[in-house]
């Protein structure tokens, strides 16, 4: 244990000195650069280094004045309130997280799995329509789903998936950025390949399973993280679609935590540790597949 | 002259059973082309089925509805134009608050966080990759925030008496003499709401434009040089942006849809629904002022769909500006 400590801590030094080293290099322009970027990340990052504090403060921390910034005496005292408070309505908050981690998994499973199926015939058939509906795809990524938040409210009514899952799932897959993406990337793997495949008699989901998919990975991490995020932090479904408490997700119950919050002093560290919980999964997918993510979005133009 | 008009009709009936079943050859054609293509079709099924539900018929159900009275229970009733005639004659917290509202909202949020997130992207792409990485995840974070979560965060640190970590700070520093109501007052909550916005709004547009920057061919600067490109702007103006408009434009529909989203900002920070004086009343809270609290879903489709007319015209700008010039 002490030999990994010492080997990381060393790793730590040389990074530190590789560091100090390339900004001695720099020039006037880039040692500016990097004091302006510092400053700004800093300032940037405030709120979210807040939150972390914020969740751990136990209640007298919370409430001190003048307030303080760094938690002194950190408990988890906050994250057991937040699980173990219920609503009116006797619905325990687990039971929220539980429904958010069932939909944010359906969602973005469906998402990627129906999104990237869908972007490689787009991208690699020719068939009657397909340029309308890819059309239909661009021209869609304007709309904002907020806009048209009543008439999916009624289609969904109408096709009778209120106060089930398929109402959170379905309409999260209708995401067309994710397409979008996706198709965006397939069309820089060469048609070759394709037709090499085709020869030896590999069937066309063989083809996209075997070929496309393993080529194209970065644009799947990145539509992941994307679906996750939208699903994840999605309020929309819950408070439309689910007139059912125990079918709402997480989202939903920290808006309730939340509302009027800046007039009422209760419950102000439960709030924190359940945006601690809604933040970090986000930050964690993302620093794992930062550098794809950047290598897809170079592909995002639209022509 | 019969002779001459005998000729024309027969020529006529020709030409027309000609294209008669030159059509049914053509519909024969297509028909057997899309039973060819059948596999393509079911492999866009799952995702084109669910984007129909729920987004095509939504817009088409929308611009309908705009055209009727309908209060949730009772079926639609067709009332023409009326809708919009109300929203642009008669709705005077609309016109009084809400379009200046907007307005101010969208031009602080939308070009200037569009030329933030360029600005910094570039400042970004000028340092070596290890640097670049970490400034770039610093400045992404934030947008990872979006949605309710940070609410907290924001009515913590602006709340209206001494507690709240702004006036806290401020009191201190004897800038101001006594608290400040940030988020009750009309006079700050746009404020506010704007600086919100803009911190949070370097999202995938951002690394869009990060992107493209970073694809420019580094052999294109030197080329440049030798044709008289002398200053960092120049280079920007005459290089940079014109090899990267299609990142741009991805990046400034982001940035539109972006913008139209974040309205909700201000329902969320005030907590109340009109926000005090209706000081922080974009056309999204309007929308669901009327839609779900009122349930006039009739006259809550009319706002929308003038919403996303404004928006389709912003595309349509955006993408004239960055439409790939002839020969490139």
């Amino acid at each position: 244990m002490r030999e990994i400590n010492n080997k990381m801590l060393q790793r730590l030094y040389w990074k530190r000195k590789e560091f100090m080293h390339a900004v001695k290099r720099f020039d006037r322009t880039q040692q500016f650069i990097v004091l302006f970027l510092t400053l700004l990340s800093v300032f940037m990052l405030l709120p979210i280094v807040y939150v972390f504090n914020h969740a751990f403060k136990p209640l007298h921390e919370l409430f001190q004045f003048p307030p303080t910034f760094i938690v002194r005496n950190p408990t988890f005292q906050n994250f057991i309130e937040l699980l173990s408070l219920t609503q009116s309505t006797f619905v325990p908050a687990s039971r929220y997280m539980l429904n958010s981690i069932i939909v944010t998994f359906l969602a973005t499973v469906g998402m990627v799995a129906t999104g990237a199926i869908c972007a490689y015939a787009l991208s690699k058939h020719r068939f009657p329509g397909s340029k309308l509906i890819f059309g239909s795809i661009i021209a869609s990524l304007l709309f904002a789903p907020e806009t048209i938040a009543i008439p999916r409210y009624v289609v969904v009514q109408s096709l009778g998936i209120m106060n089930s899952y398929f109402g959170h799932v379905l309409p999260m897959i209708a995401m067309p950025v994710g397409v979008f993406l996706i198709k965006q990337f397939i069309d820089q793997v060469p048609n070759e390949m394709i037709e090499a495949a085709k020869m030896d008699g590999t069937t066309e989901f063989g083809i996209f399973m075997r070929i496309v998919t393993p080529m194209v990975m970065p644009a799947i991490a990145t539509i992941t993280i994307l679906a996750f995020q939208n699903a994840w932090g999605n309020a929309e479904t819950s408070t439309l679609f689910m007139q059912e408490d125990a079918m709402k997700t997480l989202p939903f119950y920290m808006s309730t935590l939340t509302s009027n919050l800046a007039n009422s002093v209760a419950r102000q560290g439960a709030a924190a540790a359940g945006a601690l919980i809604m933040f970090l999964p986000s930050l964690i997918i993302f620093l794992l597949s930062q550098r794809k993510v950047i290598s897809t979005m170079a592909h995002s133009g639209i022509k | 002259m019969s002779n001459n008009m005998q000729i024309r009709s027969r020529r006529n009936t020709d030409t027309s059973v000609g294209t008669g079943s030159k059509m049914t050859r053509k519909i024969m054609d297509l028909a057997a082309e899309i039973w060819k293509s059948r596999l393509s079709y079911l492999f866009i099924a799952p995702f084109y089925v669910m984007f129909v539900l729920f987004i095509l018929i939504p817009i088409v159900a929308g611009v309908l509805l705009g055209f009727t009275y309908f209060n949730a229970i009772q079926f639609p009733t067709w009332v023409g134009w009326m809708n919009y005639q109300n929203l642009f004659s008669q709705d005077i917290i609309f016109l009084q608050h809400v379009v200046p509202n907007s307005f101010k909202f969208a031009l602080f949020v939308g070009p200037l966080g569009y030329i933030c997130a360029f600005f910094l992207a570039w400042l970004i792409a000028q340092l070596p990759g290890t640097l670049r990485t970490g400034y770039a995840l610093a400045i992404y974070a934030p947008s990872l925030t979006a949605g309710i979560a940070m609410t907290v965060v924001w009515q913590v640190m602006f709340t209206g008496d001494r507690t709240g970590y702004l006036n806290s700070f401020l009191l201190k520093w004897g800038i101001i003499e006594k608290p400040v109501l940030f988020v009750q007052d009309s006079e700050f909550l746009m404020n506010v709401m704007i600086i919100v916005s803009i911190w949070a709004s370097m999202g995938i547009g951002f690394l869009a434009i990060l992107a493209g920057i970073l694809n420019v061919d580094k052999q294109m600067y030197e080329a440049g040089r030798i044709d008289g490109i002398s200053s960092r702007l120049q280079e920007i103006w005459h290089i940079t942006v014109p090899l990267m408009k299609p990142q741009m434009m991805f990046a400034a529909i982001m940035s539109i849809v972006y913008t139209l989203k974040s309205g909700a900002i201000g329902t969320q920070l005030s907590g109340a629904n009109p926000t005090p004086g209706y000081a922080g009343q974009l056309m999204i809270n309007h929308i669901d002022d009327y839609g779900f609290i009122r349930y006039e879903l009739g006259y809550a489709s009319a706002i929308s769909v003038v919403l996303l007319v404004v928006c389709y015209v912003l595309s349509r700008m955006f993408g004239y500006l960055f439409a790939p010039k002839e020969g490139e």
